[in-house]
């Protein structure tokens, strides 16, 4: 059977952000992700990846590493459901999620 | 928003559109990763809510519990874990008695795979799977896939079991394709003669609870592994099976196709004299075959 692929990554710097509600956008549908952003002790950013779409690391750690430096946040963790999105839709997927949470209601 | 189109919204979306203004409190929300424990081991990402969304609300300032189900997951399917929140959403609207409960459904139905992937759980963990259909329902529909996916599959000859059920058929394909009044025809195309004829029953019995529970006993031993290997040999034969049925073969001519001898006459045989006629060359489709 072909599995699922779980990959995890964590990126040091960045400010530690106060903490907040958690922010869910997207699907997991094809072509599409769903992402969810949490508070998390520490001061790191860790990236939590299921997909079903195998063999494709280093394509995201290119895409979250980017997303880390764009953003520069610590404390958070993102979780990601996937079904094959593009890196374009990750990233507008990401910066989707970190708008919700600076607009999330307190 | 005013052009917006529900249709085109999220579960989310719609929620947000349709309640009061940020008076949506959501149970078991996506942070409480209450996911499908099933959808891992068939390849698929789990959704962090299942698929539903539910909670309490205002709608016009009066309380109300709603669900919004996300099509594009799973086609809206209902799993377990959605099934389960719509389900306590239910009773605790009696409960707390809100004004009203409010479902923006979008859905496909229940989610078959899930059911199969608890049998194929217990029987790829080496647990003997066994079904015995003998109700005078049949087994149709998810239960029906369910069915097969077992390691041994027991019939009597009044029993039925297929996919879509004689009246589904008719509906969708209309009488000409299969009248399901026509007794006769719906028995020798889903009854437990046919199925034990083309393999897809590995113990034909008689309408017996000791022959059943007979059966069931053998069962208890009985394993198929879900091998690679396995699992072509069955593609393998149900492919050849299909192209000698062709197009619109009754039963009786699948049958004779099959190597069947006489069988004209299976209708009219009890399941004794069924038993012995099973061509060889479909018993590899049943475990009970060798």
């Amino acid at each position: 059977m072909t599995g699922m692929e779980t990959l995890h990554f964590e990126f040091d710097g960045g400010r530690v952000l106060a903490p907040f509600e958690p922010a869910l956008v997207g699907v997991v549908a094809s072509g599409n992700l769903e992402v969810l952003v949490e508070s998390a002790p520490g001061a790191a950013c860790r990236v939590d990846v299921d997909t079903s779409a195998r063999g494709f690391g280093a394509i995201w750690e290119a895409v979250l590493r980017d997303f880390h430096a764009r953003h520069g946040i610590a404390g958070v963790t993102v979780s990601i459901h996937d079904m094959g999105a593009t890196p374009a839709v990750v990233s507008l997927r990401l910066d989707q999620a970190m708008s919700a949470v600076w607009g999330a209601p307190p | 928003m005013n052009s917006a189109s529900f249709a085109e919204m999220s579960a989310r979306q719609r929620l947000a559109a349709i309640v009061d203004d940020r008076s949506f409190h959501e149970w078991l929300p996506p942070s409480d990763r209450v996911t499908s424990p099933h959808l891992a081991q068939l390849g698929v990402p789990a959704a962090f809510d299942d698929g539903v969304a539910i909670g309490r609300a205002t709608l016009s300032g009066r309380a109300i519990f709603v669900a919004a189900q996300e099509g594009e997951f799973m086609g809206g399917g209902v799993g377990e874990v959605h099934g389960a929140k719509l389900v306590g959403l239910l009773r605790r609207a009696l409960r707390d008695r809100p004004d009203a409960v409010v479902l923006l459904a979008e859905s496909g139905g229940v989610r078959l795979h899930e059911a199969n992937a608890g049998l194929i759980d217990a029987r790829a963990a080496g647990i003997a799977t066994v079904m015995l259909i003998g109700g005078a329902n049949g087994c149709f529909g998810g239960m029906g896939i369910v069915a097969r996916c077992a390691d041994t599959v027991v019939m009597s000859d009044i029993a039925r079991h297929a996919m879509s059920g004689p009246e589904v058929i008719e509906s969708s394909n209309g009488a000409g394709e299969f009248d399901s009044r026509d007794r006769a025809l719906v028995w020798r195309t889903t009854g437990g003669k046919h199925r034990w004829l083309t393999g897809d029953c590995d113990v034909l019995v008689e309408d017996d609870p000791a022959a059943f529970r007979a059966a069931a006993i053998a069962a208890l031993d009985v394993h198929r592994p879900m091998t690679l290997a396995a699992l072509q040999q069955e593609s393998m034969l149900l492919q050849w099976r299909t192209a000698i049925a062709g197009e619109g073969a009754d039963a009786i001519e699948l049958w004779t196709l099959l190597g069947v001898a006489d069988a004209r006459a299976v209708p009219d045989l009890d399941a004794a004299a069924v038993r012995v006629l099973r061509p060889a060359a479909v018993a590899p489709l049943a475990n009970g075959g060798a």
